[in-house]
């Protein structure tokens, strides 16, 4: 497609400053600069260094989406400013003017250069980032089929520019969280065939009270990756092996809830909220209710168990009973289950590997099946 | 105009919060819209199922959609869950994406003769107010409008994120709908930091805590910001926020009170229906008992 040029034209962009060694409060501060619409925030905001201020601190270096230093949010999205076009910053603003902060859940250094050594690099040395070899280490190089490291390819693609972390909703309230950015770099080695400690390490994932139970699911980091290398989908992997192929039991009741929340479906089809909780702290059956876990729990949570019942929301009937579908549909959803469950290994469709197909229409931004192929146009690339 | 279309209220709104199917069912009517209930499939899994065996949520809920494709005369499959609605949505991309992974699933629903056809439109109530019915419509069926009431939207996550998945762009800006709703009502949208957030409902089992700190944060910026009430589309958010809602008070140290209404109540509200009829009664944060419909809601038209 051959390139429409276009006039550079004007552009406001809002920063947020702050000078922690100043003792003032941190402030915004505008600039208008003048480039062509398909150049980055990171030139503009180099621009208005150039033109205007030379104290804006960013942190920049390749200036091409791969080394990761200009983590920035951009109207209130975490991203790079070098892989952001001006014009696309423009029509995702509140009011006509780029505005851009410095990432969230790390401490401001300067202007918009964060600490990453306070918080990412600190998590990311927390899973032991490193192949701890199998033995015997053999003479030459080891041998995987490719299929067995399809999977890794996609946590390889991260960057490490910190974008999961500025955004991640558990790590917001709970400030322990390892966070996506570290448990998809887990992943990386958890999924790799030639490390010797899945078992361990997944165990001690599971165990951390901040580990990969404490993900909330709720796909910032998704979004928030310019490189599909999608944190949440990771963690989601995590929680298969560990619970599923190596059996670890957690304490943080995840693993529990799981299969409680999934053999109540396959028994009646529909979830059967009141029955879930206590099997979510005491195991899968009937009898969870009457553990010590599961007490402490209902024990615990009587004061909103008691406003329930008194508001007529949750009846001890409609808790007793489940709701559930007909017989024959029980069956239906039996069958699949056991058709499913009965493969010798899970089925899993990983769009980012696989791509979408040529003839899908995409919906906006989707890619087509060739870009879906890893290492090529992370702008392009699904995000899953 | 009318419109049929094949629901699926979810398994929540039948449980722990029976009146948001409740008041779904008094509100359709009033919008021409004709529910044929989906009464014979199976929970949209809500991630967890996915979580545990991709396939296994692929397969069950192609069931769903094979179902709802089934449905004489339906324009569409609607959700009045957010959960479902991303739970649904993430299965669906990945059938329609790959023929062969299609057939793989429609193979294990043969034996129930049933089948899924790439490409069904699957729409929560939201995206269905703002793109079939359409706003003008809807304000024009206005009876009392919300005057005065200070209404915080609280989407929850699966509705909103990831945007490319959930088909969010500049043409469909499904992640403003609720403010354009609230305002077609007559209402007045609040703006806090917790709009776009997650309630922390998925994690109240594992990380109890850092779950109702969420929850609590959340309603503590909307009563900083000075709503009257929230209104979510997701009942599992509706849980965490109001259910649990004591709870979180006491993690946060702070009276919440704060009322959060499912979104056909705030619709029915402002169609002319009692607080009661739409169960409001029921929730643990009474927002009978918080606002003052005699000042907040102007009854008119």
């Amino acid at each position: 497609m051959a390139e429409v040029h276009k006039a550079p034209q004007e552009y406001t962009i809002r920063i947020r400053r702050y000078d922690p060694e100043s003792g003032n409060a941190a402030y915004w501060d505008e600039h208008t600069i003048e480039l062509e619409p398909h150049r980055s925030v990171l030139e503009g905001i180099l621009q208005a260094r150039a033109r205007f201020d030379g104290s804006i601190g960013i942190r920049c270096s390749c200036r091409a989406a791969i080394c990761g230093s200009c983590g920035v949010r951009i109207n209130g999205q975490p991203g790079l400013a070098c892989h952001t076009h001006l014009e696309k910053a423009l029509a995702s603003s509140r009011d006509g003017v780029i505005e851009v902060e410095p990432m969230g859940n790390m401490p401001v250094l300067k202007d918009l250069i964060v600490d990453m050594d306070a918080v990412h690099w600190k998590k990311v040395q927390r899973v032991t980032p490193w192949l701890v070899n199998k033995e015997p280490i053999p003479e030459r190089e080891y041998i995987v089929p490719a299929h067995n490291m399809v999977d890794v390819t996609q946590t390889m693609a991260c960057i490490q520019c910190g974008a999961c972390v500025s955004d991640c909703l558990s790590m917001e309230v709970d400030p322990l969280f390892i966070g996506p950015a570290a448990l998809a770099k887990a992943y990386r080695f958890a999924g790799d065939p030639r490390d010797a400690e899945h078992y361990q390490r997944l165990k001690d994932l599971s165990e951390d009270p901040h580990g990969i139970y404490a993900c909330t699911h709720c796909f910032k980091c998704i979004d928030a990756c310019p490189k599909g290398v999608a944190p949440m989908s990771q963690i989601m992997r995590l929680r298969r092996m560990a619970g599923d192929d190596h059996g670890i039991v957690d304490r943080n009741n995840g693993h529990r809830h799981e299969i409680a929340f999934a053999s109540l479906i396959r028994d009646n089809g529909l979830l059967w909220e009141a029955e879930l909780l206590p099997r979510s702290y005491g195991g899968d059956s009937f009898f969870a209710k009457f553990t010590p876990a599961a007490g402490a729990e209902m024990v615990s949570s009587l004061p909103a168990i008691t406003k329930a019942l008194i508001r007529g929301k949750v009846t001890p009937m409609g808790a007793l009973k489940p709701h559930k579908l007909a017989k024959k549909d029980i069956a239906d959803v039996k069958s699949i289950y056991e058709t499913v469950e009965g493969r010798d290994e899970r089925n899993e469709l990983n769009l980012y590997i696989t791509g979408y197909d040529e003839d899908t229409p995409p919906a906006e931004g989707m890619p087509s099946a060739e870009s879906g192929q890893p290492g090529i146009e992370p702008e392009e690339s699904p995000s899953r | 105009m009318s419109m049929k279309v094949a629901y699926w209220p979810g398994c929540v709104s039948r449980g722990f919060t029976p009146e948001l199917h409740g008041s779904m069912e008094k509100v359709a009517p009033l919008l021409d819209i004709e529910l044929v209930p989906l009464d014979r499939a199976c929970c949209s899994g809500a991630g967890v199922i996915a979580e545990h065996n991709q396939e296994l949520a692929d397969t069950l809920n192609a069931r769903t959609f094979a179902l709802a494709q089934q449905v004489e005369g339906a324009a569409l499959m609607m959700n009045i869950c957010s959960t479902c609605q991303g739970a649904h949505t993430e299965c669906q991309e990945r059938l329609d994406a790959n023929a062969e992974y299609r057939e793989h699933v429609n193979g294990t629903l043969a034996e129930q003769g049933l089948r899924y056809e790439k490409g069904l439109t699957n729409k929560n109530f939201l995206w269905v107010l703002v793109e079939e019915l359409g706003l003008d419509e809807l304000r024009s069926r206005v009876k009392r409008p919300l005057t005065d009431l200070k209404v915080g939207p609280f989407y929850g996550c699966y509705i909103v994120r990831p945007v490319d998945r959930l088909g969010i762009d500049n043409e469909l800006p499904r992640d403003t709908y609720l403010g354009q709703v609230i305002e077609a009502l007559g209402g007045t949208v609040i703006e806090y930091a917790g709009s776009h957030k997650c309630c922390g409902f998925p994690i109240i089992t594992m990380h109890k805590e850092a779950s109702l700190k969420q929850a609590g944060r959340h309603l503590g910026d909307a009563v900083d910001a000075d709503a009257d009430c929230l209104v979510t589309p997701c009942p599992l958010c509706h849980l965490n926020l109001d259910l649990q809602q004591p709870l979180a008070e006491r993690v946060v140290g702070r009276d919440l009170q704060m009322p959060v209404l499912h979104l056909p109540q705030l619709v029915g509200l402002a169609l002319g229906l009692e607080p009661k009829e739409l169960g409001m009664q029921r929730h643990v944060v009474k927002p009978t008992s918080v606002i003052d419909w005699t000042t907040s809601v102007v009854a008119s038209v």
